[in-house]
């Protein structure tokens, strides 16, 4: 008991938050509001996540702010976030978390080292693009989707073109929309899989803009000497499982930027590293720690949310934050057991709801694999 | 051989509704709905979560419900076309028509986000939703899209038998 006081005396916030993503900025709100003591911390010189490079308008209702554009979305939540009372570190990296005594390492723009210690830790990193390897792939002139979109939405900066877009996801068809808005030609969309994989209305929106989506095609190549200057893409016929590109059907075509848009995985490095329970689940993007219901790790007092405990969408990165924050408020003894229930029932039907349909589903299970495996 | 080609071609139908489709979605019109004034057109098919256009009709005409993936219903007698769900929606696939503009004519609210923005008046190229030129257009309306950040809308006039095949344009 003694230690344990004595523990709590020396911690320096009762929740550190790494990552100020929609998920680390509701779960600081929340947290904070109910009068937690909270530190966030990101690397970037501002908070918000990947919510800044979003110039679409979301899905999802009104608590999680659709039809307002994403940026916008960040906007709102770091307005929240003045209004409240939490130290905020930017430019900062977590690099190492001690699991015995909860301390997190840190450091400022690549300076000093500092640590700082809390029983409580929420891990919302966020997640990373997914690389998909062919000839040619490390080429200038080959990027991942969402760093395409970080250029031109974020530094201005027209990434290409004449643009191929590899993968119908909904960042597929999101980007190729962003880059037709900022004046780049979209020559077309390659998708693996024999349909589109993104919500419908994305597709209908690049395709009455004239451009095709090429399904069951695949990149083979991509060509030039310094820089991208053609890509080559094959008809593909899947056997078994495998892959089968058809004989006769390739074709080059002159670009200056192949966007890789082939999904996410948790952001996990630092879940790893602190040796956490980790669980591939494919429909949330591949190893994702396993967390319960209350988004805590195999490790007490290590809290998961958003993108980095699963692949999903802002609209679930902030319920979950919330949810985060409202366990360790409750758990601190601001708020009383009948009201946590409330807010967390709340919470928790609000996520059921955003994993409902065919889009969700999957999510969904894969969500109540990890939480009853916890 | 390796086949050089300057342009996919725009082969297959992946990602465009077909009208039969089109026509069974509770958020599309009716053909005696289409003869009355302005009305909605929600080409909205998927049960994505998603309700703002609910939210947003002042008139409740549009009811998405519980689960939010229900898909949007539309009640046409109720929608007087007044374009908030257009502005809002993040899908851009709700549009406002006017089938009888006149004896002729049709009118096409289309939500637009490129820019420029054409002109009033101005001749465009009115496309389906392959983005294949369908006929001539000329614009009737532009509303810039304003600090509430809906999307601009830009309503262009085609002939009749074209309201329910133009949904985009270029210039
Ligand atoms: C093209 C595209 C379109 C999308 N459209 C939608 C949409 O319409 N609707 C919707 O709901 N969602 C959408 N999303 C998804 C949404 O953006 C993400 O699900 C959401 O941002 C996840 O939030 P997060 O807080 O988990 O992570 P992030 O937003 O990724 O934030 C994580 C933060 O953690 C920081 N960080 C990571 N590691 C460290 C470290 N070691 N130290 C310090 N800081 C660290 C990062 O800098 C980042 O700021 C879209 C995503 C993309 C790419």
């Amino acid at each position: 008991m003694d230690s344990s006081n004595n523990y709590k005396k020396n911690c320096d916030y009762e929740l550190i938050i790494i990552g100020a993503g929609p998920a680390g900025l509701s779960a600081a709100k929340t947290a904070a509001e109910r009068g937690v003591n909270v530190i966030l911390i990101d690397e970037n010189d501002r908070p918000g996540g990947q919510l800044f490079t979003q110039t679409h308008k979301f899905f999802g209702s009104k608590e999680h702010y659709a039809g307002i554009r994403g940026f916008q979305i960040g906007e709102k939540l770091l307005k929240d976030l003045a209004e409240i009372n939490v130290k905020l570190l930017l430019n900062t990296t977590v690099f190492g978390i001690f699991p015995t005594e909860k301390r997190v390492m840190y450091s400022t723009n690549n300076s000093k080292i500092h640590t700082i210690m809390s029983e409580n830790i929420l891990i919302a990193t966020g997640a990373l693009e997914k690389p998909i390897l062919f000839k040619g792939w490390t080429l200038p002139g080959v990027m991942g989707a969402g760093a395409a979109q970080t250029m031109m939405n974020v530094y201005r900066v027209l990434p290409g073109k004449r643009v191929i877009m590899i993968g119908s996801g909904n960042v597929g068809l999101i980007v190729s929309y962003q880059l037709m808005q900022a004046g780049s030609k979209v020559l077309g969309v390659i998708e693996l899989l024999p349909k589109i994989s993104g919500y419908k209305v994305h597709a209908a929106k690049i395709r009455r803009a004239g451009v095709p989506i090429l399904t069951s095609h695949t990149i083979i190549e991509a060509k030039g000497k310094n820089f991208v200057k053609s890509a080559v893409i094959s008809r593909i016929n899947f056997n078994n499982g495998s892959i089968e590109y058809i004989k006769g059907s390739e074709f080059e075509i002159n670009c200056d930027l192949i966007c890789i848009a082939s999904g996410f995985q948790p952001f996990s490095e630092l879940c790893w590293q602190l040796g956490l329970e980790m669980k591939y689940i494919s429909a949330l993007g591949g190893f994702v720690p396993v967390h319960n219901i209350y988004m805590e790790s195999s490790i007490p007092g290590i809290f998961v949310a958003g993108d980095v405990a699963g692949i999903e969408e802002a609209s679930t990165a902030m319920e979950e934050g919330k949810l985060v924050g409202e366990v360790v408020a409750f758990r601190l003894g601001y708020s009383k057991e009948k009201d946590f229930k409330i807010y967390f029932n709340q919470i928790n039907k609000r996520l059921s709801d955003l994993r409902s349909g065919s889009f969700g589903i999957e999510r969904k299970k894969g969500k109540s694999i990890l939480t009853n495996y916890s | 051989m390796l086949k050089k080609i300057r342009k996919i071609p725009n082969f297959d139908n992946a990602g465009v509704l077909s009208l039969k489709d089109l026509k069974a979605i509770p958020g599309f019109p009716s053909e005696t709905d289409f003869e009355n004034d302005l009305v909605a057109v929600i080409e909205c098919d998927e049960d994505i979560p998603c309700n703002p256009c609910e939210d947003v009709c002042p008139h409740s005409a549009i009811k998405v419900g519980l689960p939010i993936t229900n898909l949007p219903h539309l009640d046409a007698k109720k929608c007087i076309g007044c374009l908030k769900c257009v502005a809002i929606c993040p899908g851009l696939c709700i549009f406002v028509i006017n089938k009888n503009f006149d004896d002729k004519n049709s009118l096409i609210f289309i939500p637009y986000e490129y820019s420029p923005l054409p002109n009033k008046g101005q001749l465009v190229r009115a496309l389906n939703r392959k983005g294949e030129y369908v006929c001539k257009g000329i614009v009737y309306k532009v509303i810039k899209s304003s600090k509430k950040n809906s999307s601009s809308i830009v309503g262009i006039i085609v002939p009749k038998k074209f309201y329910n095949e133009v949904r985009h344009f270029n210039f």
